[in-house]
């Protein structure tokens, strides 16, 4: 019908990709959004690389014209917090330490919690839940003075194992409500055979359950490992000096009024205090987003 | 006139090529069914002629026009899918008329519309519940009436009914016949896989398989002279008895051949005469197979006795062929019970046993 | 035959008694024990040891006299509490919607089979995996009028750009809302996608046919059908609200001033370096307040409507 004579205008085969406007302004906001979100990243990485006469007088985004990885040494052992210069290598060993017992003890009390909850008939257990729910929005401001006054009469007060403690409290609510929302979905006729076949509390959660939880233990692993890591306040206030975490170290670094400040030691500093987290998050991938997303349940 | 007409047309994901080279020529007021097992591409070609879906090559014809590169809004079609596809959170009004509105229609049209075709579907009762308030059933005439309301020439269903139980399957079966069959001049191509389906609702069906046409013809071709094994076995429910063998010459005349059994087929009407001697597959229907005393292929035994109310189907061997006979329900049989069947050579159908096509 | 009949509603009640919970015991009891202790102790105790300090005349030490609403009265009218409560709602407000639209473009927009999908997800996420502290020192670093943003668009070619809202006590509180939302509208972005994903791809396509553009689609038929996450990502977005504190911890320190202070960290300092536990733990009881009384309709109908719900 509307061929022409050359024939070679009439419609046939894929459509014309015609490069429409709205297709350049989706790629035009994306580009943009991926530079907000990269540019600081990218800043402190080529801030840590550059010398500190460059950074006074130079551009801030661009490269460093002399390359210089003497910031990130320093950062790392010569740094001042506060008074004593040892760099933020000391926090993160300190956050390492509180970190593997603190992700260990809350995912194993998570587990068990989530297990009791979701499988077993305990009276008063939905109050208890709900409790632990609430929990999990309340500020942490609400209980950290009691607290406090707690661990001081009990006599561990600003030590390592308070903190691992604090973390294991505070990690209760997330825990629990994972693991009792995986395990609700596994076929009650499971649970039924293995009571059947006789056995009981903790031969079901170790022989039946816990080997079907590597998924959920893999989510709580990078919640809590990033959670953790993360932690500011807690550490804060209960670590105590000698075991400030490395989110700590790093404000301490930061802030700290000796001298002139040197942007480099700072900028390599935080890219060190990033460098766990954003090594979980690359690696996990999508079970990053899988752990947000089951966490997000508890929001 | 044809009102829709595929021409030559691939298509491809990627560099996986799901069609190629297909053409279909269908005629206005027809319905046309798309009827093939899971994946062969039946939602695909569907697609593509709705504009859902770009050719990498070929045309597509609509209502005379050219309409490759037409938006699916542009082409004249409407369509009904398997999961209704329903605007959730809009009434069912809403839902109706929301293409007409960004069509920008006067609102007495629409309200005109909206009101006939509710009529139509008899859902005028449900216009202002939402689709999460509606059953099954009455979301699939929903999401019809919002077809309807497109004034198309061309309707398209993929899988319409599939997710309705059988009891209201049929009822919808019934009432898009009548729908058809009211709306006069408008052309449907309706996807299923299911064969009652396709038998009872087409005029014409096209039976697909791995992305390729096997044959396009009425019900009752398609059933009587199934054009390849495929397609024989594809269609009908029992199944179409298969039974290996091979052409035999006696004299000028060609007879099957398949152990002792033998069967003249000097009524079969052959395309092509083939040469005796070849290696051929015998598909006879349940309901051909005559069983009795006298047949030409004696030496069965009863094997199993499947009642069905109206009819029996009852399972025979002889040893080496097992055949599914179709009789009727008030006969008495039993099974060990000794049988000779008899066939028809003009009801049986010929495949060559190498490419499997219709002798 | 017979059994079967008798056998039935017994399993009926069985089901609805035991809901999911199919077995009975001590050990599961014991093993709850800790937790139900904890809950006890720190989530219902402290939290009432909390509110009776805030009704106390408590300084550097607790004392368990009772003061009324003493310290009630002083916090309201603190100067740095006012600008800390008023601080909260704005950025509250501010970065809840922020990184709601910010998220919801990326999710959609992300959608569109767009090239390098997987790589700008990774991008958008990314500073969601980081701390507060390290957001923040990002941020005042990017943002310090001397060496940052100003500087470079000076050195540029544009010399009379200025943006020193990290030093201006007017719009200090803004830089902390533009950190923030750096830092969790790819976590919107992640939650939507999952809705967006889960969308049933025949919609689209009866939109195609009706002729609805795709802005309209995503906006009376797309949205409305996340309303399920869009009402997740605002409840973790606002919990990370009430949270505030390291961030202005390493931005800002609460300066300019007192213009960027915030609740969180007012009771934070008047409790451990102010030595006013009466007014910390007033202004805690507050946040406590406003916490429950915004998530409480929420918690009712997520948790225990469904679970009423339930078979
Ligand atoms: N988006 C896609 N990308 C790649 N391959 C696809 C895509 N869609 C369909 N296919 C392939 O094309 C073939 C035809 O798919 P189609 O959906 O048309 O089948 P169908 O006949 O409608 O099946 P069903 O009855 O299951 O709906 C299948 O083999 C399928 O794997
Ligand atoms: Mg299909």
């Amino acid at each position: 019908m509307r061929s022409r004579s050359g024939g070679s205008t009439e419609p046939q085969g894929r459509r014309p990709r015609r490069i429409t406007a709205g297709r350049i302004g989706l790629y035009a906001f994306l580009l943009t959004a991926a530079l907000f979100f990269l540019l600081p990243l990218w800043i402190m990485l080529v801030t840590s690389l550059k010398p500190m006469e460059e950074i006074r007088l130079g551009n801030i985004v661009a490269l460093p014209a002399a390359l210089t990885f003497e910031a990130w040494g320093k950062a790392w052992s010569s740094a001042c917090t506060g008074l004593a210069c040892d760099g933020i290598s000391v926090g993160f060993w300190n956050s390492v330490r509180i970190l593997v017992p603190s992700v260990i003890l809350s995912i194993a009390l998570g587990a068990v919690n989530g297990y009791a909850l979701s499988l077993w008939r305990i009276r008063g257990a939905n109050l208890l839940f709900g409790i632990l729910l609430m929990g999990a929005f309340i500020p942490y401001q609400v209980f950290l003075y009691p607290l406090v006054r707690i661990f001081s009469a009990v006599g561990v007060y600003n030590s390592l194992s308070c903190i691992v403690i604090v973390h294991a409290i505070f990690g209760l609510p997330t825990m629990t409500l994972l693991f009792r929302n995986y395990y609700a979905g596994i076929p009650a006729d499971l649970f039924k055979a293995a009571r059947v076949d006789g056995g009981g509390f903790w031969t079901i959660f170790l022989r039946v359950i816990l080997p079907m939880s590597t998924p959920m233990l893999v989510v709580a692993t990078i919640l809590q490992v990033t959670g953790i890591w993360n932690d500011f306040i807690l550490g804060l206030t209960f670590a105590g000096r000698e075991n400030l975490p490395m989110t700590v170290q790093l404000n301490n670094i930061v802030h700290s009024t000796q001298g002139e400040r040197a942007y480099n030691v700072d900028m390599a500093a935080t890219m060190l205090a990033a460098l766990v987290p954003l090594a979980v998050y690359f690696v996990s991938g999508r079970w990053f987003v899988r752990g947000i997303a089951a966490g997000a349940v508890k929001g | 006139m044809t009102a829709v007409s595929v021409r030559d047309v691939s298509i491809a994901f990627g560099m996986l090529r799901v069609f190629d080279g297909l053409s279909l020529d269908i005629e206005e007021g027809e319905f046309v069914v798309l009827l093939g097992p899971s994946g062969c591409g039946k939602s695909t070609l569907l697609n593509a002629i709705a504009g859902l879906l770009d050719v990498s090559a070929g045309q597509i014809w609509i209502d005379g026009r050219n309409v490759t590169w037409d938006e699916p809004k542009d082409r004249g079609i409407a369509m009904v899918f398997q999961s209704y596809a329903l605007y959730p959170r809009m009434s069912v009004r809403e839902n109706m008329s929301f293409g007409l509105r960004m069509a920008r229609t006067p609102k007495a049209e629409i309200d005109r519309r909206v009101t006939q075709a509710a009529d139509l579907l008899q859902i005028t009762h449900l216009l202002d519940r939402r689709p999460d308030q509606l059953s099954g059933g009455q979301r699939q005439r929903v999401a019809i009436g919002r077809a309807l309301v497109r004034d198309a020439g061309v309707f398209l269903f993929d899988e319409p009914l599939s997710n309705l139980d059988a009891k209201l399957r049929n009822e919808l079966r019934v009432e898009i016949k009548r729908l058809h069959a009211r709306l006069g001049k408008a052309t449907m191509i309706y996807v299923t896989h299911d064969q009652v389906e396709a038998m009872t609702l087409a005029d014409r069906i096209v039976v697909m398989k791995e992305q390729k046409v096997q044959q396009i013809g009425s019900p009752a071709e398609i059933y009587g002279r199934p054009s390849n094994l495929f397609v024989a076995g594809f269609i009908g429910s029992p199944q179409m008895n298969f039974v290996r063998g091979r052409l035999e010459a006696e004299g000028n005349r060609l007879a099957f051949a398949a152990g002792r059994h033998r069967l003249p087929l000097d009524a079969y009407a052959f395309s092509d005469r083939p040469e005796p001697g070849r290696e051929v597959v015998l598909g006879v229907r349940p309901e051909h197979v005559e069983p009795g005393a006298s047949g030409v292929w004696p030496g069965f035994t009863i094997d199993i006795v499947e009642p069905m109310g109206a009819d029996t189907v009852v399972w025979c061997s002889d040893g080496t062929e097992t055949i599914q006979v179709r009789t009727s329900g008030t006969r008495r049989v039993a099974p060990g019970e000794g049988l000779s069947l008899g066939l028809d050579a003009a009801q049986v159908s010929l495949f060559a046993a190498d490419t499997g096509e219709r002798l | 035959m017979n059994s079967i009949s008798i056998q039935a509603p017994r399993a009926g009640v069985l089901v609805r008694r035991g809901r999911r919970r199919v077995g009975r015991g001590l050990p599961a009891a014991l093993a709850l024990l800790p937790t139900a202790l904890v809950v006890l102790v720190v989530y219902v105790g402290c939290m009432l040891w909390t509110v009776r300090l805030s009704f106390t005349g408590s300084t550097l030490l607790p004392r368990y006299d009772w003061v009324g609403f003493a310290q009630y009265v002083r916090l309201f009218a603190n100067d740095r509490f006012l600008t800390s409560a008023g601080n909260i709602v704005i950025f509250g407000i501010l970065f809840i919607t922020g990184c709601l639209i910010l998220g919801f473009l990326l999710a959609v927009f992300i959608d569109q089979n767009v090239r390098g999908e997987g790589v700008l997800r990774t991008i958008f996420l990314y500073p969601y995996a980081m701390s507060f502290i390290v957001t923040g020192v990002a941020w005042q670093w990017f943002l310090n009028p001397g060496l940052g943003l100003q500087k470079l668009m000076r050195d540029t070619g544009f010399p009379g750009f200025t943006f020193d809202w990290l030093v201006n006590p007017d719009m200090a509180i803004y830089t902390i809302v533009i950190a923030g939302i750096w830092h969790g509208a790819g976590l919107t972005m992640a939650i939507l996608l999952a809705g967006l994903r889960g969308v049933d791809s025949d919609l689209w396509k009866a939109a195609r046919v009706d002729g609805v553009p795709a802005w309209r689609y995503y906006l009376s038929v797309v949205l409305p059908l996340l309303r399920p996450m869009v009402v997740t990502a605002t409840v973790l977005l606002a919990t990370g609200v009430v949270k505030l504190y390291d961030l202005v911890v390493a931005m800002t320190l609460g300066g300019p001033g007192i213009s960027t202070e915030v609740p969180a960290k007012f009771v934070m300092d008047h409790l451990f370096e102010r030595n006013n536990i009466g007014l910390g733990t007033a202004a805690a009881t507050i946040m406590l307040i406003a916490v429950v009384s915004i998530l409480a309709p929420w918690v009712y109908a997520r948790y225990v409507r469904e679970e009423g719900g339930r078979v």
